[in-house]
């Protein structure tokens, strides 16, 4: 059994239906986000896990110990909130102290490891300010290393990074992930900032309306997306409108042009499919490898720095391009004429959009 | 412009009580009220009962305001307009209500013995001072964002007990003495409460005085407001203190490096 075992959680506030049917099994050490858009049910998840809800239906498990009827202070769970929740009346120091200080540690030991953990958030020199002296970002290093003083079980963080501007946010998220592979422990991060899932984590929990909608690894997350959701909630999509000529070949028809995916598909002949292309999996000049190319007009070009995102219109569609820009060769101007271009199996088969509205 | 509305009738009072001996400044005044053993008698006894309705409000208005911010946040506006009613009701109204509710043919006749209209007297304070005592604390509450503050104490382990003991209070402590100070300037000089019960409190001393006698009345006044000021700025000191800090920062440094040099 895994470490930390959620099944058949769900959980309803009066009539209002929050999180349903949701199962996660996470490993020893492992880094796993909670992902999904706002109110989709990401922090109450977080919060019966930490105990501080109690789940309408299903079972909490960690360390083969069944917590789901325990109370938070007995559950040996570490919370990071997005409001950092420092204790204004105590200094660094005694913010981190609290937890050890309640297990009954005595003094030398717990000045020892209070040390230890503020040196590894690089606040040493700050013991003895209180929460009021201290910016933000210094305030959620107090508090995450207030949260793993007294070696909790499991770590929860609740979106730790909204509330800081976007510099501290990248080098904080840098940090509290070296923070967590030392330490190996295991991890529940809720945001609903995608990067954030996916540059920090083993595994993402893609979630929508309390469902889960997807569970994989980040690259499969955005290479591979299980659903419509979340193909167009993580990354920027460009959707085409095809029809099905062999399902089981995996020939469909984009404007009139015959398109082999390479895969089956499963719609039956004549349905109608939505496909999807990344926008770095678009092309423009360079079209060697592309299986289908089209002719285009340039409408908007954007520099940005490493990046250069181009809006064109082909074949009655606008569609947005990725690509890196070149040393030494200025940006095509909009209005310019172009080919694009892209290879058959980079397109993303979305599932159909359901019939009846619900 | 407006403050002289407030000061020159002030200053005039504060002079007027000097003027005791003809022809002459002199605290006379003064020290003929401070030597009159009834305002001794009534100025502790109204010390006692204002210290009793701070004691029990906080009591009852802490834990009430921690519960509903806590576990019944849609209640708050409720017990909000609860609070209020002692602004809108007289107290005129409470205490012919109370005189009826415990008087001597009910079935709690709390009126016939003095420790029972004491109880009474401090139970009407308490009612008189729950606006300001509840704004305080609930104010207080809001500042610190009470409800993650108990999450994350109770995730690191502490029980409720010593949450309430260790994190709640201690952050609280500022704006209950806000309250208290705020209970404690309601209660003192309070009339119409004390008197229709027929306790020898401050307030109606005060008025007695103010309708036999000339140069004391002034001297009382004098004095009662030098105490609501003094109320006042200790209120502002605790209340703006940072945690960490000495309560009057500039003034303990300044006493510390005398005691060093
Ligand atoms: N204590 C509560 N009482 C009633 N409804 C709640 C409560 N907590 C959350 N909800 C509702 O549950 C839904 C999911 O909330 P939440 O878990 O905070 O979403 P997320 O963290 O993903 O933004 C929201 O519609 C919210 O209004
Ligand atoms: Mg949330």
């Amino acid at each position: 059994m895994s470490y930390l075992s959620i099944s058949g959680v769900t959980k309803s506030f009066g009539s209002n239906l929050v999180v349903q049917g949701f199962d996660l099994e996470v490993e020893r050490g492992e880094f796993v986000s909670l992902l999904g858009p706002s109110g989709c049910g990401k922090t109450t998840m977080l919060r019966i896990v930490a105990g501080f809800e109690s789940p309408s239906a299903g079972r909490v498990v960690m360390s083969g110990e069944d917590v789901t009827n325990l109370t938070p202070n007995k559950r040996r769970v570490g919370m990071v909130f997005q409001s950092y929740a420092l204790f204004p009346n105590m200094s660094v120091f005694e913010n981190v102290a609290f937890g050890l200080k309640i297990a009954g540690i005595p003094r030398p030991e717990l000045e020892r490891r209070v040390a230890e953990l503020l040196e590894m958030v690089g606040l040493s020199a700050l013991k003895d300010r209180y929460s009021y002296q201290l910016s933000g970002g210094q305030q959620q290093r107090v508090a995450l290393a207030r949260a793993l003083a007294p070696r909790p079980r499991v770590l929860l963080l609740d979106e730790p990074l909204s509330a800081l501007d976007a510099q501290i946010r990248v080098s904080l998220r840098t940090e509290m992930r070296q923070i967590q592979r030392e330490l190996g422990i295991t991890t529940l991060f809720v945001t609903h900032d995608q990067e954030e899932a996916l540059s920090m984590s083993d595994r993402v929990v893609v979630m929508n309306g309390g469902r889960v909608e997807q569970v994989d690894v980040p690259h499969r997350i955005y290479q591979a997306p299980a659903t419509r959701f979340v193909a167009g909630f993580v990354g920027a999509l460009n959707l085409f409108e095809a029809k099905v000529i062999n399902a089981a070949k995996g020939t469909v028809a984009l404007s009139g042009v015959e398109i082999a995916l390479g895969r089956k598909v499963p719609h039956k002949a004549g349905e109608a499919i939505t496909l999807a292309l990344r926008p770095e999996a678009l092309r423009h000049g360079g079209l060697e490898d592309c299986d289908v190319v089209l002719p285009a007009i340039l409408s908007d070009v954007e520099f940005l720095g490493s990046v250069l995102r181009l809006r064109a219109s082909a074949g009655g569609a606008t569609v947005m391009i990725d690509s890196f820009s070149t040393a030494g060769t200025a940006p095509p101007v909009p209005g310019s004429a172009t080919t694009i271009g892209f290879r058959a199996s980079d397109l993303l088969v979305l599932d159909p959009v359901p019939a009846q509205a619900g | 412009m407006a403050a002289s509305y407030f000061l020159v009738p002030l200053y005039a009072t504060f002079q007027f009580s000097l003027q005791m001996q003809r022809g002459q400044w002199s605290f006379e005044a003064y020290r003929v009220v401070l030597g009159d053993q009834r305002f001794l008698n009534t100025i502790s006894y109204s010390a006692l009962a204002s210290l009793a309705a701070i004691i029990v409000g906080a009591l009852i208005v802490v834990p009430t305001a921690y519960w509903v911010r806590l576990k019944l946040p849609r209640l708050r506006p409720v017990i909000e307009f609860v609070t209020l009613l002692p602004l809108i009701i007289p107290p005129i109204v409470l205490v012919f209500g109370y005189i009826r509710m415990y008087g001597s043919s009910s079935l709690l006749p709390l009126t016939v013995s003095d420790a029972g209209t004491n109880l009474l007297m401090v139970m009407g304070y308490v009612v008189l001072s729950l606006p300001y005592m509840y704004r305080a604390v609930d104010n207080g509450m809001a500042v610190i964002n009470i409800a993650t503050l108990t999450e994350a104490a109770e995730s690191l382990g502490a029980s409720r007990l010593r949450t309430v003991l260790s994190v709640i209070f201690p952050n609280l402590r500022s704006a209950i003495i806000s309250g208290a100070f705020l209970t404690f300037s309601i209660s003192f000089g309070e009339f119409v409460l004390a008197s229709l019960l027929n306790r020898d409190a401050f307030g109606p001393y005060l008025v007695l005085i103010g309708q036999d006698r000339a140069y004391e009345p002034a001297a009382l006044a004098s004095m009662t407001f030098a105490l609501t000021w003094g109320c006042m700025v200790l209120m502002q000191l605790y209340a703006n203190r940072k945690p960490g800090q000495r309560l009057l920062p500039r003034l303990f440094a300044r006493i510390k490096g005398k005691s060093q040099s």
